[in-house]
Protein backbone atom coordinates (compact mmCIF):
# COMPACT_ATOMS: atom_id res chain seq x y z
CA UNK A 1 0.00 0.00 0.00
CA UNK A 2 1.41 3.44 -1.02
CA UNK A 3 1.48 6.48 1.52
CA UNK A 4 0.79 8.99 -1.06
CA UNK A 5 -2.11 10.79 -1.53
CA UNK A 6 -3.42 10.20 -4.91
CA UNK A 7 -2.88 13.76 -5.77
CA UNK A 8 0.72 13.45 -5.16
CA UNK A 9 0.77 10.55 -7.46
CA UNK A 10 -0.61 12.70 -10.42
CA UNK A 11 1.17 15.47 -10.22
CA UNK A 12 3.72 15.79 -12.97
CA UNK A 13 2.49 12.68 -14.43
CA UNK A 14 1.11 13.71 -17.83
CA UNK A 15 -0.99 16.35 -20.02
CA UNK A 16 -3.79 18.14 -18.40
CA UNK A 17 -5.29 18.03 -22.18
CA UNK A 18 -5.18 22.15 -21.93
CA UNK A 19 -2.75 21.71 -24.99
CA UNK A 20 -5.69 20.23 -27.13
CA UNK A 21 -7.62 23.47 -26.67
CA UNK A 22 -4.82 26.02 -27.41
CA UNK A 23 -4.32 23.98 -30.55
CA UNK A 24 -7.70 23.58 -31.60
CA UNK A 25 -8.46 27.55 -30.72
CA UNK A 26 -4.90 28.53 -32.66
CA UNK A 27 -6.73 26.73 -35.91
CA UNK A 28 -10.51 28.25 -35.19
CA UNK A 29 -8.49 31.88 -34.74
CA UNK A 30 -6.06 31.03 -37.89
CA UNK A 31 -8.98 30.25 -40.42
CA UNK A 32 -10.72 33.56 -39.29
CA UNK A 33 -7.99 35.46 -39.42
CA UNK A 34 -7.35 34.27 -43.48
CA UNK A 35 -10.33 36.32 -43.94
CA UNK A 36 -10.37 39.33 -41.80
CA UNK A 37 -6.28 39.99 -42.64
CA UNK A 38 -6.52 39.74 -45.96
CA UNK A 39 -9.87 41.82 -45.86
CA UNK A 40 -8.02 44.67 -43.99
CA UNK A 41 -4.92 44.56 -46.02
CA UNK A 42 -6.40 44.95 -49.25
CA UNK A 43 -8.92 47.79 -48.26
CA UNK A 44 -5.75 49.44 -46.60
CA UNK A 45 -3.58 49.77 -49.39
CA UNK A 46 -6.10 51.14 -51.60
CA UNK A 47 -7.02 53.71 -49.24
CA UNK A 48 -5.53 57.54 -49.15
CA UNK A 49 -3.50 56.95 -45.53
CA UNK A 50 -2.32 60.12 -45.09
CA UNK A 51 -5.64 61.64 -45.43
CA UNK A 52 -7.24 61.61 -41.85
CA UNK A 53 -10.84 62.66 -42.78
CA UNK A 54 -11.25 59.99 -45.57
CA UNK A 55 -9.13 56.61 -43.03
CA UNK A 56 -11.58 57.92 -39.67
CA UNK A 57 -14.68 57.87 -42.23
CA UNK A 58 -13.71 54.30 -43.88
CA UNK A 59 -12.96 52.97 -40.08
CA UNK A 60 -16.29 54.05 -38.61
CA UNK A 61 -18.10 53.53 -42.06
CA UNK A 62 -21.17 50.34 -42.09
CA UNK A 63 -19.80 46.79 -41.27
CA UNK A 64 -15.70 47.91 -40.51
CA UNK A 65 -15.97 48.83 -37.00
CA UNK A 66 -17.90 45.48 -36.77
CA UNK A 67 -15.11 43.37 -39.01
CA UNK A 68 -11.94 45.26 -37.30
CA UNK A 69 -12.89 44.73 -33.35
CA UNK A 70 -13.49 40.85 -34.84
CA UNK A 71 -9.98 41.41 -36.58
CA UNK A 72 -8.20 42.73 -33.31
CA UNK A 73 -9.99 39.97 -31.18
CA UNK A 74 -8.62 37.28 -32.88
CA UNK A 75 -5.56 38.49 -34.06
CA UNK A 76 -4.62 39.43 -30.40
CA UNK A 77 -5.73 36.02 -29.27
CA UNK A 78 -3.81 33.91 -31.86
CA UNK A 79 -0.99 36.01 -31.24
CA UNK A 80 -0.90 35.33 -27.46
CA UNK A 81 -1.10 31.71 -28.47
CA UNK A 82 1.46 32.39 -31.11
CA UNK A 83 3.98 34.11 -29.08
CA UNK A 84 3.18 31.92 -25.48
CA UNK A 85 4.33 28.36 -27.25
CA UNK A 86 7.97 30.42 -28.68
CA UNK A 87 8.22 31.72 -24.88
CA UNK A 88 7.38 27.60 -23.25
CA UNK A 89 9.79 26.44 -25.94
CA UNK A 90 12.74 28.64 -25.85
CA UNK A 91 12.81 30.78 -22.44
CA UNK A 92 14.28 27.75 -20.12
CA UNK A 93 14.85 29.93 -16.61
CA UNK A 94 11.65 29.01 -14.61
CA UNK A 95 11.00 32.39 -13.09
CA UNK A 96 11.33 34.24 -16.54
CA UNK A 97 9.63 32.00 -18.21
CA UNK A 98 6.40 32.32 -16.02
CA UNK A 99 7.01 36.00 -15.92
CA UNK A 100 7.21 36.19 -19.65
CA UNK A 101 4.20 34.36 -19.92
CA UNK A 102 2.01 36.91 -17.76
CA UNK A 103 3.71 40.06 -19.38
CA UNK A 104 2.91 38.10 -22.88
CA UNK A 105 -1.21 37.75 -21.22
CA UNK A 106 -1.27 41.48 -20.31
CA UNK A 107 0.46 42.67 -23.66
CA UNK A 108 -1.97 41.27 -26.04
CA UNK A 109 -5.12 42.25 -23.42
CA UNK A 110 -3.47 45.89 -23.53
CA UNK A 111 -2.96 46.19 -26.99
CA UNK A 112 -6.32 44.55 -27.59
CA UNK A 113 -8.16 47.12 -25.47
CA UNK A 114 -6.75 49.91 -26.83
CA UNK A 115 -7.11 49.31 -30.50
CA UNK A 116 -10.80 48.53 -29.47
CA UNK A 117 -11.45 51.74 -27.82
CA UNK A 118 -10.14 53.64 -30.39
CA UNK A 119 -12.73 51.78 -33.19
CA UNK A 120 -15.32 53.03 -30.26
CA UNK A 121 -14.28 56.61 -30.50
CA UNK A 122 -14.30 56.95 -34.58
CA UNK A 123 -17.70 55.33 -33.99
CA UNK A 124 -19.12 57.60 -31.50
CA UNK A 125 -17.46 60.65 -33.55
CA UNK A 126 -19.20 59.41 -36.80
CA UNK A 127 -22.73 60.08 -35.25
CA UNK A 128 -21.79 63.75 -34.88
CA UNK B 1 10.30 11.95 -9.67
CA UNK B 2 11.96 10.42 -13.26
CA UNK B 3 12.67 13.29 -15.66
CA UNK B 4 9.61 14.28 -17.73
CA UNK B 5 10.17 13.17 -21.92
CA UNK B 6 11.47 16.45 -24.17
CA UNK B 7 10.47 17.18 -27.04
CA UNK B 8 14.07 17.07 -29.29
CA UNK B 9 15.96 20.16 -29.24
CA UNK B 10 16.51 21.86 -32.78
CA UNK B 11 20.44 21.16 -32.84
CA UNK B 12 19.86 17.34 -32.82
CA UNK B 13 17.68 17.55 -36.42
CA UNK B 14 20.16 17.44 -39.62
CA UNK B 15 19.53 20.13 -41.41
CA UNK B 16 16.63 20.09 -44.52
CA UNK B 17 16.07 23.54 -45.77
CA UNK B 18 11.71 22.88 -44.76
CA UNK B 19 13.01 23.39 -41.81
CA UNK B 20 13.78 26.69 -42.73
CA UNK B 21 10.49 27.28 -43.31
CA UNK B 22 9.39 26.20 -39.85
CA UNK B 23 11.68 29.07 -38.17
CA UNK B 24 10.29 31.81 -40.90
CA UNK B 25 6.85 30.77 -39.49
CA UNK B 26 7.48 31.84 -35.58
CA UNK B 27 10.03 34.41 -36.43
CA UNK B 28 7.40 36.69 -38.83
CA UNK B 29 4.58 35.53 -35.88
CA UNK B 30 6.68 37.38 -33.44
CA UNK B 31 7.40 40.10 -36.09
CA UNK B 32 3.20 40.54 -36.74
CA UNK B 33 2.77 40.42 -33.10
CA UNK B 34 5.01 43.79 -32.68
CA UNK B 35 2.61 45.23 -35.79
CA UNK B 36 -0.17 44.55 -33.68
CA UNK B 37 1.20 47.31 -31.20
CA UNK B 38 1.87 49.68 -34.23
CA UNK B 39 -1.92 48.72 -35.55
CA UNK B 40 -2.99 49.39 -32.40
CA UNK B 41 -1.51 53.14 -32.01
CA UNK B 42 -2.29 53.95 -35.87
CA UNK B 43 -6.62 53.28 -34.90
CA UNK B 44 -5.63 55.37 -31.70
CA UNK B 45 -4.29 58.04 -33.43
CA UNK B 46 -6.83 57.97 -35.74
CA UNK B 47 -9.12 58.33 -32.43
CA UNK B 48 -7.11 60.98 -31.01
CA UNK B 49 -7.75 63.21 -34.46
CA UNK B 50 -6.00 64.54 -37.40
CA UNK B 51 -2.76 66.05 -35.37
CA UNK B 52 -1.98 63.07 -33.50
CA UNK B 53 -3.14 60.88 -36.78
CA UNK B 54 -0.70 63.59 -38.95
CA UNK B 55 2.37 62.78 -36.38
CA UNK B 56 1.71 58.66 -36.73
CA UNK B 57 1.62 59.23 -40.41
CA UNK B 58 4.61 60.88 -40.65
CA UNK B 59 6.50 58.56 -38.68
CA UNK B 60 4.80 55.52 -40.70
CA UNK B 61 5.52 57.38 -43.85
CA UNK B 62 8.74 58.35 -43.40
CA UNK B 63 11.89 55.67 -44.18
CA UNK B 64 12.38 53.54 -41.55
CA UNK B 65 8.57 53.71 -41.13
CA UNK B 66 8.06 52.14 -44.54
CA UNK B 67 11.26 50.18 -44.49
CA UNK B 68 8.95 48.24 -41.10
CA UNK B 69 5.31 48.21 -43.18
CA UNK B 70 7.19 46.54 -45.94
CA UNK B 71 8.70 44.15 -43.38
CA UNK B 72 5.51 43.93 -42.12
CA UNK B 73 3.65 43.34 -45.30
CA UNK B 74 5.59 40.00 -46.44
CA UNK B 75 5.93 39.07 -42.62
CA UNK B 76 2.18 38.77 -43.27
CA UNK B 77 2.30 37.36 -46.81
CA UNK B 78 4.40 34.77 -45.55
CA UNK B 79 2.37 33.71 -42.36
CA UNK B 80 -0.79 34.10 -44.08
CA UNK B 81 0.48 31.08 -46.94
CA UNK B 82 2.33 29.25 -44.79
CA UNK B 83 -0.18 29.26 -42.19
CA UNK B 84 -2.99 28.00 -45.00
CA UNK B 85 0.19 25.02 -45.44
CA UNK B 86 -0.27 24.47 -41.47
CA UNK B 87 -3.68 23.58 -41.38
CA UNK B 88 -3.78 21.54 -44.54
CA UNK B 89 -1.47 19.20 -42.89
CA UNK B 90 -3.63 19.28 -40.11
CA UNK B 91 -6.07 17.46 -41.93
CA UNK B 92 -3.16 15.31 -43.00
CA UNK B 93 -3.04 17.06 -46.38
CA UNK B 94 0.26 17.11 -48.51
CA UNK B 95 2.09 15.80 -44.85
CA UNK B 96 4.57 13.63 -47.54
CA UNK B 97 8.06 14.82 -47.39
CA UNK B 98 8.34 15.45 -51.36
CA UNK B 99 4.70 17.41 -51.02
CA UNK B 100 6.06 19.45 -48.25
CA UNK B 101 9.25 20.62 -50.34
CA UNK B 102 7.02 21.28 -53.05
CA UNK B 103 4.37 23.50 -51.08
CA UNK B 104 7.45 25.16 -49.56
CA UNK B 105 8.31 26.42 -52.23
CA UNK B 106 4.61 27.06 -53.52
CA UNK B 107 4.33 29.52 -50.32
CA UNK B 108 7.91 31.16 -51.00
CA UNK B 109 6.52 31.55 -54.54
CA UNK B 110 2.72 33.30 -53.82
CA UNK B 111 4.10 35.29 -50.98
CA UNK B 112 6.59 37.05 -52.79
CA UNK B 113 3.47 37.60 -55.62
CA UNK B 114 1.37 38.83 -53.26
CA UNK B 115 3.95 41.13 -51.97
CA UNK B 116 4.86 42.74 -54.33
CA UNK B 117 1.16 43.54 -55.70
CA UNK B 118 0.80 44.39 -52.20
CA UNK B 119 3.68 46.52 -51.84
CA UNK B 120 2.68 48.06 -55.42
CA UNK B 121 -0.45 49.41 -54.15
CA UNK B 122 0.48 50.50 -51.42
CA UNK B 123 3.52 52.93 -51.72
CA UNK B 124 3.40 53.58 -55.71
CA UNK B 125 0.28 54.09 -56.44
CA UNK B 126 -0.06 57.62 -54.84
CA UNK B 127 -2.95 57.26 -52.68
CA UNK B 128 -1.15 55.12 -49.96
CA UNK B 129 1.27 56.19 -46.99
CA UNK B 130 1.88 59.87 -46.90
CA UNK B 131 4.56 61.17 -49.35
Amino acid sequence: MSLRSPLGEALGRGPAHDGVHHWIVQRVTAVALAVLTVWFVLSLVQLPLADHARVSAWIAEGSHPVCIALLVITATWHSRLGVQVVIEDYVHGRHSKVVLLIVNVFAHVLVAAIALLAVLRLVLRSFG
Amino acid sequence: MRPRPLSPHVSVYRFQYTMIGSFTHRMTGIGLAFGLIVLAWWLAAAAGGAAAYGDASAILGSVPGKVLLALWLLAFCYHLFNGIRHLAWDRIFGFEKREARRSFRVVILAALVLFVALAWFLFFRGTGVAP
